[in-house]
């Protein structure tokens, strides 16, 4: 692996976080290329969540590196790396439950993100056509006046994968995107995703192996915090180690 | 599909609410009221700034403050040494040992009149600090706890031990704040004599002026994008920080405009009643206005100032007719509108007034929307 190639978007290196001596991640190193799509797996307790919480701030690295287009992630505030260009979906769907469909996506918008900004911010037809796209683009078109908490499960879901991709962020990450959904909105899903990823580089934790052989670029599998395995799906799932720890069971 | 209704600054329903609080604060009350009653109900109104100002902190933004009585004593005292100042000529106070400043400096043996009431001989001045000197400190409060995340609870607590701190501040500097009687015996404002029945009148209807004014600008701000992103901060704040805000930086905005309207309300307080003391500072004034903030219904601007009058209208006539049990029945009145009505006065509004008002509007004209469940 060339290790210093300017073209990864996301290089993260030596990262590691340790909670009162319990290290969750544990000098963990990958590179992620544009338009790449980087699957996590792993047996729970591997560290994913808390990588994808380093990468966008979320927790504060003990050590290590996340440089992402030249920026050092971990000297950034939340919104800051946001701005940089990177979105993060939740694991449980985080939308805005007492505002509408419309209102959730118009609040994600790039545009007026001061508290003046915010303030005087005019609802106009740039937005308006902006957030019909997105819409039209997550199944949620004729919704849009709808208030989110009356969403199903799956919506919700991709409510907040649209609220990510009206910031079009170079670097998406989502917390398992299809956990609890039904099998029609799983294919839907994967349809969506695959359509989002064309234009940009993704890591996605997900369980689904079907659903990762579906979309994955390259898959990394965690394990106590470290790297076990990293390739193609197919070199991955005949990983003798891999299939100890994890898919084995 | 996109409707503009949400972002025009009015609705009908919304104007109708406004309307028909204008009619009884500028027509109802000053015509069924005696100079001394509605002199009372000013005073009310003065409380309403303060809850209106909850309603963005509290309501929308899901920052309880405990301690709003700060900001609006620091707005009454800034008046009040300015009126203290005015009324305290070397003529007036000429049997003191030191003519010329205020009455309780001289009791306690102050002779020169401290550096900081200075510019408070300038109107001008006076009526920047009282916007200022409220809006900083909630600033300098709402940074320090903002930026290192603290909220909730925590910070409740916090502002609650602030109103306790500045209470026992001014009771303990007696001879620069008045101590625990306030700062009293306040007569005129630039020669104009406030304790006649006309001006107490004119003051009256200013500070309904100045209400809506503050009312009107807590409803753009609720109106606006701010306002949206306030409801989701309080419902989801990782998701509005991983959308990229900066949300302390919202959150201290709309505190410090919480401080500032108690701010005016705490000074037309001082004008209308004419003193102004520590009991207006501390915890129990503080807590009062969060009832009538919950009473009127967190969530409804106008529903706050409803909350803060039929209160304030309780709590006189309870304490007139049974001065023994009155905090009994206040207390009894708030847990039966927290248990019965959980979203107050405004609540009962939504569910039971406001669709029947939409029936007759739809009845007119078929184009408006079916009543939905209420928004709030």
């Amino acid at each position: 692996m060339v290790q210093n190639n300017p073209n990864f978007v996301l290089m993260v290196e030596d990262l590691t976080v340790s909670f009162d001596g319990f290290k969750a991640v544990n000098e963990l190193s990958f590179y992620v290329e544009p338009n790449e799509c980087r699957v996590i797996i792993g047996p729970n307790g591997a560290g994913k969540t808390t990588v994808l919480d380093l990468i966008c701030g979320r927790t504060k690295a003990t050590g290590g590196s996340v440089n992402f287009k030249g920026h050092e992630l971990l000297n950034m505030r939340e919104d800051q790396i946001v701005h940089a260009g990177v979105g993060r979906k939740f694991q449980t769907p985080s939308v805005y439950e007492d505002l509408t469909v419309f209102e959730n996506l118009e609040l994600s918008y790039p545009k007026g993100h001061n508290v003046f900004g915010a303030l005087f911010f005019r609802r106009d037809d740039a937005v308006k056509a902006r957030i019909q796209e997105i819409a039209e683009m997550i199944f949620l078109q004729d919704l849009l006046e709808e208030k989110a908490a009356f969403l199903s499960h799956g919506q919700k879901q991709w409510l907040e994968i649209g609220m990510l991709l009206i910031q079009d962020p170079e670097l998406l990450m989502l917390d398992e995107p299809v956990a609890g959904m039904s099998v029609a909105e799983r294919k839907k899903t994967a349809e969506l995703l695959n359509r989002i990823i064309a234009d940009r580089s993704v890591i996605v934790i997900e369980h689904d192996m079907g659903f990762v052989a579906d979309i994955a670029t390259r898959v990394t599998v965690l394990h106590q915090g470290k790297v076990l395995s990293e390739g193609s799906m197919e070199r991955v799932q005949n990983d003798p180690k891999v299939i100890e720890v994890y898919l084995g069971h | 599909m996109l409707s503009n209704s949400k972002t025009a600054f009015i609705t009908p329903k919304e104007a109708i609410a406004f309307a028909i609080l204008a009619a009884l604060i500028f027509v109802v009350l000053p015509m069924a009221l005696d100079t001394f009653r509605l002199n009372l109900f000013g005073k009310y109104l003065t409380y309403a700034f303060v809850a209106v100002g909850l309603v963005l902190c509290w309501g929308a933004g899901g920052i309880l403050s405990l301690g709003q009585g700060v900001f609006f004593g620091l707005g009454g005292y800034c008046m009040a040494m300015f009126l203290k100042l005015e009324a305290s000529t070397p003529e007036n106070t000429a049997i003191q040992s030191t003519p010329g400043i205020p009455d309780f400096m001289d009791w306690n043996q102050i002779t020169a009149l401290p550096w900081w009431w200075e510019p408070f001989h300038s109107f001008g001045l006076t009526l920047i600090a009282i916007i200022a000197v409220p809006v900083v400190f909630a600033f300098i409060i709402a940074f320090a706890m903002f930026r290192r995340r603290v909220g909730g609870v925590y910070f409740a607590i916090i502002t609650q031990a602030i109103a306790a701190i500045l209470t026992i501040l001014i009771i303990g500097q007696q001879g620069f704040t008045g101590g625990v009687n306030g700062i009293t015996d306040l007569r005129t404002l630039n020669g104009w004599d406030i304790r006649t029945d006309e001006a107490k009148n004119i003051l009256y209807f200013v500070n309904g002026i100045l209400l809506f004014a503050c009312l009107f600008a807590a409803h753009y701000v609720r109106k606006s994008k701010l306002g949206r992103l306030l409801i989701a901060m309080r419902d989801q704040e990782d998701r509005v920080r991983f959308s990229g805000y900066d949300v302390a930086s919202f959150k201290i905005f709309v505190f410090c405009l919480g401080a500032a309207f108690a701010a005016i309300g705490g000074a037309m307080f001082t004008l209308q009643v004419g003193f102004m003391s520590p009991t207006l500072v501390g915890i129990v004034p503080s807590i009062e206005m969060v009832i009538f903030c919950a009473v009127g219904g967190r969530l409804s601007i106008i529903g706050a100032v409803y909350g803060t009058l039929l209160v304030n209208f309780a709590k006189t006539t309870f304490s007139e007719s049974f001065p023994e049990v009155w905090l009994l029945g206040l207390g009894a009145l708030f847990i039966a509108v927290v248990m019965a009505f959980p979203r107050g006065l405004a609540g009962i509004w939504a569910d039971w007034i406001a669709p029947r008002i939409d029936g007759l509007f739809s009845r007119q004209s078929s184009s408006s929307a079916a009543p939905k469940t209420p928004a709030e």
